[in-house]
């Protein structure tokens, strides 16, 4: 199989190789002045794995606290703390970014295009949403961190409740990196589409192209609610307004709307695009055409909509009426007639395929495997009479984790493991990453899924501590060992990312034989991405350039 | 890459699509986000219509009347903004300044508009955002349009000081009509900021 060569390879933007070659204090002011997808994209990432490592250990500290009864390792108020600033923190400032980062670094490479459609926009973004997220951690600084959970339900978050200036750190740094991710939202739909190389039509983009858009339509209509929101908020607290002020005839019931009508979406943000992610590397590591790609494309759509419309199946216990219940419960079991859809497809891409299974797809299988669980365990809760009993203990706490680690951080592995050898020019190393699969495998289903047991026997959430006559401390030490065992998983990967960008084999333009425009430039990409503009005549580009004779156009 | 040969299949004729350029992308879907802010805001000022015991109510507060001035000025200057639109695509930079220059200010009266019957409500009503519900929402949701006409009316000035130096020609089309389109949207969103505070406060029983 032929490869694509280019003759000459300029300028690059590897990090160590602009470190080395330049010095550091250059290297510094050309990476806080840059306005270069790349490494933008870069700065997403490595953001959200410094805000990992802190939202891990938040949860660590919550973990060690719970592991005996009547344990006095933090004190309540500190517990409230650590669960609001990691729910926060994984949320925000780990999971939207790191997506917006991946988005960032590969969409334009992935369309042909040079850049996003508005660079300083772009670097605006990345730097308002640190700052937003540095805005959150420097009430510790001031001693008083927000205890408000990271759905801060009002009137909990009133003045006359809560004195604390954290919840006001809390409610600026959130509305200033939503603004950050609005920004970035704005850009992925302006490349996504008006961007596009020639003849690379809406029915050619990437599939990850697809979910990217779909996302950012939600961001723009699910943020902005939450923004007001969080205004509304910071005028009950600053001006004496009553939004939510219950005594003055403000409503905790609205609150808890607009939360929702923001929060529900955002599970979509979090998962739509890692959604894209494995349906890139599915079908190169089963060698055959991604499945059903209209159908797919339609799903991504359907989802976007339906899940605007399901916010309430949060709040099956506030008391909404029975006609409202069952609206929000059979709108959010439709859901998974569209997830349903792609999760058949992409096994019927692997179905017959000659799957390889390396590390990117490796952590696929990871996701398939536990998304599915996550998704079941989100129809049970969303049938409201089982809500009823279940809503609010840990039950709920092991079903959204399930979703978020073993969909959207399986996932997000995937991807990164996947195009690390085109963003570094270096290959990671496949025994860590064996390792790191493993370790996170066995320790994520160790953590969450005694969970689920210790809410069924009736565990509630956002608890410090509880009676040894409960009978839960057996589920809850086999979390925290679970977590435990998860722990040094996280450290090999960050160790691989860091070892492999000086010791890892080096890397061809498309070391895993792919099929989309971004293994057609250099690993890493120079700074212009392209040499000359790419031209694509179907969904496969470099299937085309690699089999002249039988190029994919012919058939779609 | 290798030349194909005669024998291999020559791929079809790429045509030029023909949608909205990156920019108007851009724009148009920074305003899909506004109009979810906006609407938010709207959701909780109805929420909370009715619901007060202590006055000033709606129907006590307002003047119709110059909220039917305000308007006006707003709907007017969509209608210049469209002109002035116009006449640069056709090249005639003088009557572009002439029409910019006519819908600043008619940004700027409605500005002026406000700020009266803020000081009226505040000094004459006692109306401020902690008094009531009312007050909260109303601020909120009125203030928020008020912000957003500033900036409109600040980038207009920026473009029109650009143009008087000469440097707002043709090729800048793209630049005014996203800015005319943030403009029609600002308005809009008023209209509909008067039906529901303004005309809904003489309307309804509240
Ligand atoms: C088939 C699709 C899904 C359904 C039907 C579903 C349903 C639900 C329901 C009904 C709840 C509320 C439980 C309660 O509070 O009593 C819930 C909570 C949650 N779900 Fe899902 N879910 C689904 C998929 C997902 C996905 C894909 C994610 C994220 C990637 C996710 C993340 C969450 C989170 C974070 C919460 C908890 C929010 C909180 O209370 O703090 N869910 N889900
Ligand atoms: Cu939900």
């Amino acid at each position: 199989m032929a490869t694509v060569d280019h003759p000459q390879r300029l300028a690059r933007s590897g990090i160590a190789a602009d470190a080395a070659s330049r010095g550091w204090a250059a290297a510094l002011h050309e990476w806080t002045t840059t306005v270069d997808h790349k490494k933008i994209g870069i700065m997403y990432v490595l953001m959200s794995l410094v805000f990992l490592v802190i939202g891990g250990i938040e949860a660590l500290l919550m973990r060690w606290q719970l592991f005996y009864p009547r344990a006095e390792v933090i004190g309540p108020n500190v517990f409230n703390q650590l669960f609001t600033m990691h729910g926060t923190t994984m949320v925000f400032f780990v999971g939207m970014p790191i997506l917006i980062g991946i988005g960032n670094y590969m969409l334009p490479l992935m369309l042909g295009a040079r850049d996003m459609a508005f660079p300083r926009l772009n670097a605006f973004g990345f730097w308002i949403t640190l700052f937003g997220g540095l805005l959150v951690y420097l009430s510790f600084i001031t001693g008083a961190a927000p205890e408000i959970g990271w759905f801060a339900y009002a009137p909990l978050t009133e003045h006359t409740f809560d004195r604390n200036a954290g919840t006001d750190f809390w409610a600026l740094g959130l509305l200033i990196s939503g603004i950050g991710t609005i920004g970035a939202a704005v850009n992925f739909i302006a490349t996504i589409l008006g961007m596009r190389a020639p003849g690379m039509t809406m029915r050619k983009i990437p599939f990850f192209a697809w979910t990217m858009l779909w996302t950012s339509f939600q961001m723009l209509l699910a943020i902005p609610p939450l923004t007001a929101a969080l205004v509304m908020v910071l005028f009950d607290r600053q001006l004496g307004a009553h939004f939510f002020d219950v005594q003055n005839g403000g409503s905790a019931y609205l609150w808890q709307h607009l939360f929702w009508f923001f929060g529900h979406p955002e599970v979509y943000i979090l998962i739509l695009p890692v959604f894209g992610m494995v349906s890139e590397v599915i079908p190169v590591f089963s060698r055959k055409v991604l499945f059903g790609y209209e159908f797919m494309a339609a799903a991504t759509m359907a989802i976007a909509f339906i899940s605007l419309g399901v916010w309430a199946h949060h709040m099956f216990c506030v008391g909404m009426s029975r006609t409202l219940d069952l609206y929000f419960a059979a709108a959010s079991l439709i859901v998974s007639i569209p997830t349903g859809i792609k999760f058949f497809n992409w096994l019927a891409t692997i179905y017959g395929g000659r799957v390889s299974l390396q590390s990117p797809m490796l952590f696929c299988f990871g996701f398939l495997s536990m998304f599915l669980i996550g998704g079941l365990t989100g129809i049970m809760l969303a049938a409201a009479p089982f809500d009823f009993q279940l809503s609010d203990s840990y039950f709920v706490v092991g079903h959204f984790h399930w979703v978020l680690i073993g969909g959207t951080l399986f996932g997000t592995f995937a991807g990164i493991y996947y195009w690390y050898p085109k963003v570094t020019g270096r290959m990671l190393s496949e025994r860590l990453a064996h390792w790191h699969f493993w370790l996170l495998y066995i320790g994520f289903i160790l953590t969450f899924g005694p969970m689920h047991v210790s809410g069924i026997l009736g565990m509630p959430r956002r608890i410090y501590t509880y009676d040894p006559s409960r009978d839960w401390e057996w589920w809850n030490q086999l979390t925290t060992i679970g977590a435990l065992v998860q722990t040094p998983s996280y450290a090999i990967f960050v160790y691989n990312l860091i070892a492999s960008l000086w010791k890892g084999k080096p890397a061809v333009d498309d070391p895993w034989d792919a099929w989309t425009l971004e293994w057609t430039t250099s690993s890493p990409p120079p700074s212009y991405n392209f040499e000359t503009q790419p031209i694509v005549h179907s969904r496969r580009p470099l299937w085309d350039l690699k089999h002249p004779d039988d190029p994919d156009w012919q058939y779609e | 890459m290798t030349e194909p040969a005669a024998a291999l299949p020559i791929p079809p004729e790429i045509a030029p699509e023909r949608t909205l350029n990156a920019a108007q992308w851009g724009m148009a879907s920074f305003l899909v986000s506004e109009v979810a802010f906006f609407s938010t805001l709207i959701v909780a000022y109805v929420t909370f219509l009715g619901r007060d015991v202590v006055g000033p109510l709606p129907a006590e507060a307002l003047s119709l009347k110059l909220a039917f001035g305000t308007t006006l000025c707003l709907v007017a200057s969509s209608i210049f903004i469209h002109f002035a639109e116009g006449a640069l695509r056709r090249g005639n930079n003088a009557s572009f300044k002439l029409l910019w220059a006519a819908t600043i200010a008619l940004g700027v009266a409605f500005l002026v508009g406000t700020a009266y019957e803020w000081h009226d409500l505040i000094f004459e009503k006692q109306l401020t955002i902690s008094r009531n519900l009312f007050g909260t929402t109303y601020y909120t949701l009125v203030g928020f349009h008020g912000l957003h006409v500033t900036v409109g009316v600040i980038a207009m000035s920026i473009i029109l000081l650009l143009a008087a130096r000469g440097a707002i020609t043709k090729e800048h089309e793209t630049g005014v009509q996203l800015v005319s389109w943030y403009w029609h949207f600002v308005d809009v969103v008023w209209i509909v900021v008067f039906l529901v505070v303004y005309v809904g406060a003489k309307g309804g029983s509240v």
